[in-house]
């Protein structure tokens, strides 16, 4: 029996019916229609699908949707400023060519932002770990971890959340 | 523009005008033109569209045996549960498809029997994914199960009493041979000779982005589209018109975003035949999209390759003689099978002068998934053992590795007995500038146990030489356009996959016209709204794609000329094109006008600029002039020009657990130029990780009974971040092929080759045991280490 719920996400309440197995990754993506929120193993295994639950990444295909009324969940939609402009961390990987087929993207932002957030200046070591579960077979990582480096220098100098 | 702006082709006392290497929009790092949708998630894949009145197709797989008969498929129950729109099964597409139309032997859905594990036997379409699910678990399908053949040899073996299929006896897809020379006479001349086999592992590409195909067949007026993750959307629109029996020029592909393809997606995938045969039948759009286990089921990952080397040098230490025998395990249907085995073929040629080669090779079926096209395809297995062999050929002689791959290095110009041409290599130099860098002369010999350094060098293909069935058109079209409206507009149904196509033919493009990158619009993907290209595969694009658009530029550059001419008053042969500007390149500061109002001009007396322009490689197949004999293995590895790396790996081993951490990578490698230095770097990072994991532990593993144990990326292990090493990549920034557009050649494909070699050389260094076989997990170390100790 299908239910009625309020997500919040990205600083909007959208109102889904779903059933009490639905995977938060499917929800967004089809109830939601917010497709920057990729699948790629639905298995947990390659971060793709990563999003922020009270500012922690989690895999939103490990994690219910019902479990996630009250909570506040960011995609990579809420990243950007009202007016479009790139975040630093979406600039930084824009920049620095930490961008190559752009599937694990999303979700490499979002344990890139739960990592600044938490820890601002994190050493090449934090970085490492805190990217550790997410897969990507394009970039070889080195241009993502310059790219976390810049954000964390500009989101500093900036005082960006 | 970028940030990681490298040195530009600047030559000294080389007039500008006179400068064809001093480029304004070539050569720098900008951006990729798709990366800032990227990260804001907006870039549409194929899995996120949605259509009105779209259906949900899915595939029933065979999931318990590898090989069996089909008595009986029962779908009676499915197409009656709610929901069910239509029920697909093989006999209703029995046409064979594949990758050379000379072997194509798959058909969509299994005919009579099943080949491998989880091939699909019948899929349906249905009002949502859950009901589409649902009805595959209401097919009952009965089979009889038949032996199961794993191993290449065995399958031969075998052969006569069980054969995977009807018309390939012996279980052999194709059996070749390349003599050049008289092999076995060098032999008898050599001073060093050593003989080695080697055994290589089954990786699959590992893209993130499963295969989603969605198809939307008009029933008014009979056209077909469809929309799929692919990199070869001509080869997809051929085989689709193949498979449906319909006219190509009703049927149109377009390739939203990829996720990644590493060549998995340079063959049909039968999900996109099977949504466009049910969007067929119910006259509504199906989308098929693949999960992480199908991707594995169906993967097209790297042959296994079972390899016997021989290598004779003379006294001086050059090459004689290379005997190549190779094995290859093609698993169940044919694909790319013969262009893979005869790339293995044509790889013993370069990057070394071998004056007398033989080749032997037989691509064999077994009931494994196919085997298809990963980067580096044909490439990877050869090289590592040609690569191992010099290593231990320059310990026999006494010499340093470096010493012995320099002594035989190619130069530019150079001819293998093949036939092969290079017209271009700075190898030499990419060898030197890697083992400068590294420090690998003081390293190598001299870290202490457990530690070691290796060198390996490797070269790959710019594009092919040939199209995979017989044709004489060009390889690449390119459509320019220039109006005051859409300003610059490139057309080229080319696809990119992430490493970037789209921004290297916009940077092209832009210097060959004139203009900033910025100018520049792109319409690529698609086979209606872009001019032809072959696809995405052979490190070919930046090659043939920069050719065609030289040639249309040329052509709309000739009209502008010409009109700037009349109104500066001088020659439109001595006016140039850059920066947005047309000028005569004696008078440039009094004979000068803005591009753009010329193209104003242009376009109010004669109406919008459009030129096509178009890339055939040099063919060199035919007769022998001399000998006259018909060149051998149809020409497979002949390349327009050729890309060279050098790669040297540290590694330590860890004497208790066997694991190898890979500390540190330098690289040089002869790309030509850079088109986009940043993008190129990415490339090569990408590369190294990619088949570091191929080398350490990337495997697929089966049951006696062929069912596949590890479809999953928890099983199959890939390079996290946390596995990257430190990367130290030298591209030379000065190298350019004058035979090339705008200097370039390939990378991408180049740049994984030397990888295996030089972690298996680094380890030989560090404890002393020389590996045959990949992946070298930590549990072969230490039996490894075991032994050797032992044996003291």
């Amino acid at each position: 029996m299908k239910q009625l719920i309020a997500l919040d996400i990205n600083d909007q309440i959208y109102e889904v019916p779903v059933d009490p197995w639905d995977l938060l990754s499917d929800v967004i993506r089809k109830k939601v229609r917010l497709t920057g929120t990729k699948k790629g193993c639905e298995q947990g295994d390659c971060g793709a699908c990563t999003v922020l639950i009270n500012g922690q990444a989690v895999l939103s295909c490990l994690t219910l949707a019902i479990a996630c009324q009250g909570k506040k969940i960011t995609t990579i939609e809420g990243l950007a400023e009202q007016d479009g402009r790139l975040h630093p961390i979406q600039q930084s990987f824009v920049d620095y060519g930490a961008v190559q087929c752009g599937f694990c993207t999303s979700g490499m932002i979002l344990s890139s932002k739960a990592l600044l957030d938490s820890n601002p200046k994190p050493g090449r070591e934090e970085i490492k770990r805190a990217l550790s579960g997410n897969l990507c077979r394009c970039t070889g990582y080195k241009k993502i971890i310059e790219a976390v480096e810049v954000a964390s220098e500009t989101m500093s100098k900036e005082g960006v959340k | 523009m970028g940030v990681w702006d490298k040195e530009q082709y600047v030559r000294e006392g080389v007039p500008p005008f006179q400068d064809e290497r001093r480029f304004t929009q070539v050569g720098k790092s900008v951006p990729k033109i798709d990366s800032p949708a990227k990260v804001r998630g907006e870039a549409i894949y194929t899995d996120d569209i949605v259509l009105p009145g779209m259906a949900y197709g899915r595939i029933k797989r065979c999931t318990e045996h590898a090989h069996a008969k089909i008595k009986k498929i029962d779908y009676s129950k499915a197409l009656a549960h709610p929901g069910v729109l239509a029920v697909l099964i093989g006999d209703e597409a029995p046409k064979k498809w594949g990758m050379l139309p000379q072997t194509a032997n798959e058909t969509v859905l299994a005919v009579d029997k099943v080949r491998f594990n989880g091939e699909g036997v019948a899929a349906v379409a249905a009002v949502d994914e859950e009901t589409a699910e649902i009805a595959c678990d209401l097919i009952d399908v009965e089979y009889e199960p038949l032996p199961v053949l794993l191993d290449p040899f065995e399958s031969m073996q075998r052969a006569g009493e069980i054969q995977i299929h009807e018309d390939a006896p012996g279980n052999i897809l194709h059996e070749g041979e390349q003599v050049f020379g008289d092999v076995d006479k060098a032999f008898k001349e050599c001073k060093y000779i050593l003989e080695r086999e080697f055994k290589t592992n089954m990786p699959q590409q590992g893209f993130l982005e499963p295969q989603a195909a969605l198809a939307n067949y008009d029933p008014q007026n009979g056209q077909l589209r469809l929309w799929s993750s692919s990199q070869i959307a001509h080869y997809l629109h051929r085989q689709i018109s193949d498979v449906l029996e319909m006219p190509m020029n009703k049927i149109r592909v377009t390739v939203p975003t990829v996720g990644g393809g590493f060549g998995g997606k340079a063959e049909a995938c039968v999900n996109e035949f099977v949504a466009c045969l049910l969007s067929r039948k119910i006259g509504r759009p199906v989308k098929v999209t693949f999960d992480r286990s199908e991707v594995f089921y169906t993967n097209k990952g790297r042959h296994p390759c079972h390899m016997k080397m021989k290598i004779g040098l003379d006294a001086d230490g050059y090459i004689q003689a290379v005997d190549f025998d190779n094995t290859l395990d093609k698993g169940a249907y044919a694909g790319w099978g013969i262009v893979v085995l005869f790339y293995s073929a044509s790889m013993i040629h370069l990057p070394y002068k071998v004056p007398n080669a033989r080749f032997r090779g037989r691509c064999v079926y077994t009931n494994k998934p196919s085997m298809g096209s990963m980067r580096g395809l044909g490439g990877v297995q050869p090289r590592f053992a040609m690569e191992c062999m010099l290593d231990e050929l320059a310990e026999m002689m006494g010499i340093s590795p470096f010493e012995l791959k320099m002594k035989n290095a190619v130069e530019s110009g150079y001819t293998a007995v093949n036939n092969m041409y290079v017209p271009h290599t700075e190898y030499k130099r990419s060898l030197q500038k890697a083992v400068e860098k590294s420090g690998y002369l003081e390293k190598h010999g001299k870290l202490p146990f457990g530690k070691g350094i290796g060198l390996a060098g490797g070269y790959y293909i710019t594009g092919t030489a040939y199209t995979l069935y017989m044709s004489y058109k060009p390889h690449t079209s390119v459509l320019l356009r220039v109006d005051t409206e859409g300003g610059v507009t490139l057309h080229c149904s080319a696809v990119d996959i992430g490493q970037g196509s789209n921004t290297v033919m916009a940077q092209m493009a832009a210097e060959a016209l004139g203009v900033h990158f910025e100018d520049v619009h792109i319409q690529s993907h698609d086979t209606e709204v872009g001019t032809f290209d072959l696809g995405t595969f052979a490190s070919r694009l930046t090659y043939a794609t920069g050719i065609a658009i030289r040639d249309a530029a040329e052509k709309i550059n000739g009209k502008l000329k010409e009109i700037a001419a009349g109104l500066l008053g001088c020659r439109a042969d001595h006016l140039a094109i850059k920066d947005r500007k047309i000028y005569s390149i004696y008078e440039a500061e009094r004979k000068s006008m803005e591009w753009e109002k010329v193209v104003e001009i242009a376009v109010n007396t004669t109406g919008s600029l459009a030129a096509m322009g178009h890339f055939s490689p040099p063919r060199r197949r035919g007769f022998d002039l001399t000998s006259g004999k018909r060149a051998q293995g149809a020409n497979i590895g002949h390349s327009p020009t050729f890309g060279f790396s050098c790669q040297i790996f540290e590694v330590d081993v860890d004497l208790e657990t066997g694991k190898i951490k890979v500390t540190r990578v330098t690289e040089s490698g002869d790309m030509g130029t850079m088109i986009n230095p940043m993008a190129a770097d990415g490339q090569v990072e990408g590369s190294i990780v990619y088949n570091l994991g191929a080398c350490l532990y990337e495997d697929q593993f089966f049951d006696k009974d062929g069912i596949h144990l590890n479809p999953n990326f928890q099983d199959y292990k890939m390079p996290t971040i946390m596995d990257m090493p430190e990367m130290d990549i030298n591209t030379l920034t000065d190298s350019y092929d004058p035979t090339a557009p705008f200097g370039a050649k390939e990378t991408g494909e180049g740049a994984v080759q030397p990888t295996f070699p030089a972690i298996v050389n680094a380890i030989y260094d560090a404890i002393g045991i020389r590996f045959t076989e990949v992946p070298i997990t930590p549990e072969k170390v230490l039996k490894a280490l075991k032994e050797k100790k032992k044996g003291k």
